[in-house]
């Protein structure tokens, strides 16, 4: 949202605000012609799944019998009362927790990083690769990382630890492992997120900073963190639903095994392994009311920058 | 040393560091790709280095076996028309939305806002429905549709970006006699090639690493794109590492080039594609 505006160019802007448009009351089938493609797949591949979604989640479906009955709200009470199915929540946790490390890594090297640093294009590449990585082969790497006598291992012996650790083998264990393999990829996301804020800020701030003495701690606490913190707004929401809906990397890694099964795991399984599609859309229904709610509670906390006043919505 | 090379250091030590933390894995998985089984199973460690570095018979199991050649042609073709499809919709409901004023011109655009916020992992269970009601379960349009039909980053991008071409240039060509479609076909499109270029960088690297629709709507292996196929060397070569590696740095590759020769394009567009 941040951030956005700022790139269009201020003579577009302007050139747009004489611009009086003609007023055109009288029905007109053109915008309708071309809105027709992205209404209709908006509609059947959006809106249609939710309003089905909802009214699965008050039955006892089971996704292909023709036959289904109404059980009220059974299937929300079973979610909240059944402690193997809420135990998912707890495994979110985890993901919470990997998140706070991640913002903060990506802001001390963003920080680090909008200083002049040699090789500073490199380490920038290097930082972000990750996020563009096949979320399969990041499995498929870090399965080899944690494997008995893997990539892990074999760093830990030759820094003279020897020991036995089944990486993935505990509950607590695999959790902290795959949070941790979700640190590493998306660091780089919120990285250049900051990177970017932090260098829309004007220059001749930190050279007056610098001026007047302060070091870069000062600078840090009075010059950047004030200027990026709509984007960390932005970042601690898309953490908060990214953590409850984490699927990839713990699905391909461990399958949910050993206590690892997150929301959206347990979600696909009840649907299409149990077919109990009447739970499944009401556990759906229950993650997509939590992430609508972070994000009004975002939207509250952190007003728009005056910049998207501009925006067309 | 003055406190401010200590501090110098200390950062330099921090980024090298990471780079280590980013790069081992990765580096550790092409030694891997490059050994024999019998060199996997001598025990010398996952950092020893191959015998022979040139040693390609790993890749070669891996796009015979793993039929990773069926898979590159069946995302080329996802990629093709899920990004052509994108580039299409998503220009032309930004064009209806911007340049034209219509009674629930304000809903439409409600209804485009909401849905960015709706994550698409929790719908799935009843667009399964819906997409298996229109026969396309076990079918590349499947995911083709929902590429295309899920999409809102893109029309904020296309959006963002027409406002900046003058209104001027509509009327002109209005004037000369020229259709809503022309104008669209003639003038808009061209001059959104910078949209054009990042919604195809973004959505091209989405697509091609996504595993989730993929898994859900084409089960059949012939279908298999990248991401599916990857996952399923997780059978039959089971503790077979040196291929599963091999397959994984196929499947890394495509993205390395990319992200060297585009690099300013993809920092760009997923900064704008994050922040919607």
């Amino acid at each position: 949202m941040a951030g956005l505006t700022r790139t269009a160019p201020p003579a577009a802007t302007a050139a747009r605000g004489q611009v009086t448009r003609r007023p055109r009351r009288r029905w007109s089938p053109t915008p309708w012609l071309f809105l027709l493609a992205p209404l209709t797949l908006l509609i059947v591949f959006t809106y249609a799944p939710i309003a089905n979604m909802v009214a699965y989640s008050f039955t006892d479906w089971d996704g292909v019998s023709p036959g289904l009955h109404f059980t009220g709200a059974g299937n929300y009470a079973e979610i909240f009362t059944r402690a193997d199915l809420f135990r998912v929540f707890f495994v979110s946790g985890y993901y919470l927790a990997a998140s706070a490390v991640q913002i903060t890594a990506a802001l001390y090297f963003a920080t680090v990083l909008s200083f002049d640093v040699r090789f500073r294009a490199f380490f920038k590449g290097v930082l972000f690769f990750p996020y563009l990585i096949n979320g399969v082969a990041i499995g498929f790497v870090f399965l080899y990382f944690f494997q008995d006598g893997g990539t892990l291992d074999s760093v830990l012996r030759l820094l003279g630890h020897h020991g036995d650790h089944a990486w993935l083998g505990t509950s607590t264990s695999a959790n902290v492992s795959l949070a941790g393999v979700s640190v590493w990829r998306y660091t780089g996301l919120n990285f250049v997120l900051f990177l970017g804020a932090i260098q829309s800020v004007p220059g001749e701030l930190y050279e007056a900073a610098e001026l007047d003495g302060a070091n870069r701690w000062q600078q840090f606490r009075h010059i950047i963190a004030p200027s990026i913190r709509p984007v960390i707004g932005l970042t601690v929401i898309l953490a908060v639903s990214g953590s409850l809906s984490v699927f990839e990397i713990p699905y391909i890694m461990t399958g949910g095994a050993t206590g690892t099964e997150t929301f959206v795991i347990q979600t696909v399984k009840l649907a299409f392994q149990f077919n109990k599609t009447g739970l499944a859309s009401a556990a759906a229904v229950v993650l997509l009311l939590i992430v609508l709610a972070v994000t009004w509670v975002q939207r509250r906390l952190i007003p728009d920058d005056p910049d998207r006043k501009a925006e067309p919505v | 040393m003055t406190r401010r090379a200590v501090a110098r250091a200390l950062v330099h030590l921090s980024l090298i560091a990471a780079t280590l933390v980013v790069l081992l894995p990765l580096a550790v998985v092409l030694l891997t790709s490059l050994k024999s089984s019998r060199e996997m199973a001598d025990g010398s460690g996952a950092l020893a280095p191959p015998d022979d570095p040139f040693n390609v018979g790993n890749y070669v199991t891996a796009f015979q076996d793993g039929r990773m050649l069926t898979a590159f042609g069946n995302t080329a073709f996802v990629l093709f028309f899920a990004v052509g499809g994108t580039v299409v919709i998503g220009s032309m409901a930004a064009y209806a939305i911007d340049r034209f004023a219509f009674r629930m011109k304000k809903p439409v655009l409600a209804l485009f806002l909401v849905a960015a916020l709706v994550p698409g992992v929790t719908t799935q269970v009843a667009t399964f429905q819906i997409v298996n009601s229109l026969g396309m379960f076990d079918s590349l349009w499947a995911p083709v549709l929902l590429y295309m039909g899920t999409d809102i980053v893109s029309i904020y991008i296309f959006l963002q970006f027409i406002r900046s071409i003058p209104v001027s240039l509509d009327e002109a060509a209005r004037v000369e006699g020229a259709n809503a479609f022309t104008i669209y076909r003639k003038i808009i499109f061209p001059l959104l090639r910078p949209a054009i270029a990042t919604v195809v960088i973004v959505k091209g690297i989405t697509v091609y690493n996504d595993f989730y629709i993929p898994f859900l709507y084409l089960p059949s292996e012939d279908l298999g794109v990248i991401s599916t196929s990857l996952f399923r060397f997780k059978g039959p070569f089971g503790a077979h590492w040196e291929t599963i590696s091999a397959g994984a740095v196929l499947v890394i590759l495509p993205t390395l080039l990319a992200f060297l020769f585009l690099q300013r394009f993809i920092y760009n567009g997923f900064t704008r594609g994050a922040v919607k």
